[in-house]
């Protein structure tokens, strides 16, 4: 008896110390993904942060009727025509007078975006009476004096070597000095579409074209893919070789590389139903074929998790098997099919392959207003924007990787409070 | 399954060649000897049939994905306004009888059902029988309390609101009403009738079940072992509730417990292995039973 005591005792130590050893191994593992979260977050936000402001440069224009060579009376289409380059150019050469080698002087022009005319051109076209003023305004400045207002060029480095020269500098130097410079919120960011020029680059586009495929993809995938579970789960025969068959394929199907997809969408919606490329439709449509088996497999997981006597309670009622379904069983489930679908649908927006495949890579800067508008969708945006030269766009890369986060959050979240509402308890 | 079911009984009855023991009843009851008994009876002993029964069955076979049966030639008829129990050992074949009665086992896969069941004369396996109308009006209470995840108030309305038997509010109202009192709930729960109905006692619950039941008005209420959860008090009132029931209707009800019953049956029916032994009323089985597997039975020597 005693010698039993003696082994358990002994076996004891081994069995704590195993104990402690996989506890330690769960909080590492635990601790190490969550550094790499860390890592991963902060380096976004410290580079896409500044993205959200822009520098802006004081500008005193003159809005003369020579200047312009139209007088406030003048038409619409008068007013678009005018010459507002040489005006924002000559308010340039008021500021630093004294500038005439040519290099200084196409320096000079590029302190300031090229979208400083157009916004001079609106504001004038919105309100005649300017003409004949002459207002200060605020005028976005140039990738470049931008990306040097944030830190990001090193004036102690060779001038050879620097985007900024030295003459720059001290214009740069002098501006800053009388407070003629001024970080704003960048609204442009969230209202333009895709440009050139990084100061002028904004995700609307990119946005509404997620939206559009979101919607498309929404519409089809949900109702599809729940109907599809519901049929598999509830009226289709078991151990039918034939349906064994079409589950085999589903599981199948949620495994196949998402770039397939975006191959079959080509030759089967853009090639053989002939479909505007570069739209929301299609890329919607490509998305339904991906998101569909997870939105299957997880309904058909909630729907198998309603326990049996639900069912036998309300065929004992004589209710039809419709009516089971749909009074009973697909409301107990509806929280995990809507996590299921959430998280599908987050998933699709973060998809980028296949998207590639039907034409979405293009670079589009109208604002798409329908789902057969061309469009570009947030991960291209980014794969677009992280693949330009230009310095300004890697913050634009890390800016919208935000808000493609954002609204990955705010969908998982929702996932959760839907899970919260319709969550019962049996 | 049946198998090792009865080499379990086999061994917990007495070795035949104990003296004590050596009546002709207590022959020892090895599982060929018994089947073959079974096979030989073409019909149980007892009191099986009746003059114009509420259901009617002949030569009743179950089977389970073709190869199991379940259910071996049951001949039995019930009684209108009566209260029948079928009791027998675990694995039996009640539960799987009392579901031919309302179609319920059309939502298991494989299962067959053969033979003759009429209900008032009409055929329950009929093509034309709607297995919907027929659960309306064969109703079924189940081993665990299964209210719906809804209010007290939504599941007594259930039934009615589906087979569309009230015209207005206040008509459905009564029902629940009407259908909570005679389930003797009503005094427990008009005070929360929009509460949810699985926030309620075990007891309670299986009350709801019963007064969700009976509000489409059925002639027949199945019940498969109906107290087997609960604690002998909410058993006590849902027993003394069958009794009052039985006025309006035809009550079949599987039980495991044969104090119970005693209590609240005018007949019973004995089932092993699939085959239905005995039927007598009551009194009879319980005080002078046929058949010696009735007997081993209902003195406890085995099930």
């Amino acid at each position: 008896m005693s010698n039993k005591t003696e082994l358990v005792r002994a076996s004891l130590a081994k069995r704590y110390a195993r104990e402690k050893r996989f506890r330690f191994y769960g909080l590492a593992s635990i601790v190490l993904s969550l550094t790499f979260l860390v890592i991963l977050l902060t380096t976004i936000f410290m580079q896409g942060w500044p993205a959200f402001t822009q520098t802006y440069m004081q500008l005193e224009v003159n809005l003369s009727a020579e200047a312009l060579g139209v007088e406030s009376t003048a038409s619409q289409e008068k007013l678009r025509a005018a010459n507002y380059d040489a005006v924002v150019m000559n308010a340039l050469n008021a500021r630093f007078p004294g500038v005439t080698e040519r290099k200084q002087k196409m320096a000079l022009k590029k302190l300031v975006s090229s979208s400083a005319a157009y916004d001079l051109q609106k504001q004038v076209m919105d309100n005649p009476q300017l003409i004949g003023t002459q207002p200060t305004i605020w005028v976005m400045t140039d990738d470049d004096i931008d990306t040097y207002f944030k830190g990001k060029i090193d004036r102690t480095q060779a001038e050879a070597d620097r985007r900024i020269k030295d003459f720059q500098l001290a214009w740069l130097d002098d501006l800053a000095a009388k407070g003629e410079i001024e970080r704003r919120f960048n609204v442009p960011f969230f209202t333009s579409g895709d440009s050139r020029e990084p100061e002028q680059a904004g995700i609307l586009s990119a946005l509404m074209g997620s939206f559009y495929t979101m919607l498309v993809t929404m519409t089809l995938a949900f109702p599809i893919g729940v109907a599809a579970a519901i049929y598999l789960e509830e009226f289709a025969p078991k151990n039918n070789p034939f349906v064994d068959f079409i589950e085999v394929n589903i599981n199948n199907l949620a495994a196949v590389p998402s770039i397939v997809f975006g191959l079959l969408g080509l030759a089967v919606f853009i090639q053989f139903f002939g479909m505007p490329r570069s739209t929301p439709l299609v890329g919607g449509l490509v998305l339904t074929l991906i998101t569909l088996p997870t939105i299957i497999i997880a309904s058909r997981a909630a729907l198998k998790s309603v326990p049996p006597s639900i069912r036998q309670a309300a065929y004992g009622m004589g209710a039809s098997r419709v009516q089971t379904v749909f009074h009973h069983t697909l409301p107990l489930a509806m929280p995990g099919i809507l996590t299921g679908t959430i998280i599908g649908m987050a998933h699709a927006l973060g998809e980028t392959a296949p998207l590639l495949m039907i034409g979405m890579v293009a670079f589009i800067v109208d604002i798409p207003h329908g789902i057969t508008d061309p469009a570009a969708i947030l991960p291209v945006q980014i794969y677009l924007w992280s693949d330009s030269p230009e310095r300004a766009f890697t913050e634009k890369t890390s800016a919208a990787i935000i808000v493609l986060l954002f609204f990955l959050v705010m969908m998982n979240l929702l996932a959760v409070l839907l899970r919260k509402r319709f969550e019962r308890r049996w | 399954m049946n198998t090792l079911a009865l080499t379990k009984n086999t061994m917990t009855l007495p070795i035949s060649q104990d003296a004590s023991a050596a009546s002709a009843k207590d022959q020892p009851l090895d599982i060929q000897t018994i089947v073959e008994e079974l096979k030989q009876a073409s019909q149980p002993v007892g009191n099986p049939f009746l003059d114009d029964p509420k259901f009617y069955t002949r030569d009743v076979d179950v089977f389970y994905n073709q190869v199991k049966q379940a259910i071996f030639g049951v001949d039995l008829d019930i009684g209108k306004n009566e209260v029948i129990a079928m009791i027998g050992p675990s694995g039996c074949g009640k539960s799987t009888f009392l579901r031919c009665l309302n179609r319920m086992n059309d939502t298991i896969d494989g299962c067959k059902v053969r033979g003759q069941l009429l209900l008032d004369g009409e055929d329950v396996y009929a093509k034309e029988q709607d297995p919907v109308l027929l659960r309306a009006r064969v109703g079924m209470v189940f081993q665990k309390p299964n209210p719906f995840p809804k209010s007290i108030y939504d599941n007594v309305a259930y039934g009615p609101r589906i087979h569309g038997l009230t015209a207005n509010r206040s008509e459905l109202d009564d029902i629940v009403e009407e259908s909570l009192k005679k389930a003797g709930l009503f005094n427990e729960v008009k005070d929360r009738l929009q509460a949810p109905g699985t926030g309620l006692s075990g007891g309670q619950q299986q009350r709801l079940c019963i007064a969700r039941a009976i509000a489409v008005s059925p002639e027949v209420i199945l019940m498969d072992e109906p107290t087997s959860a609960l604690d002998p008090i909410a058993t006590a009132t849902i027993e003394e509730l069958i009794d009052e029931l039985r006025q309006s209707f035809t009550i079949c009800i599987v039980t495991h417990s044969m104090q119970q019953a005693a209590r609240i049956s005018q007949r019973t029916a004995y089932f092993h292995l699939g085959y239905l032994v005995e039927v007598n009323e009551t009194n009879k089985v319980f005080t002078n039973p046929q058949h010696r597997l009735t007997e081993n039975y209902i003195t406890g020597r085995f099930g």
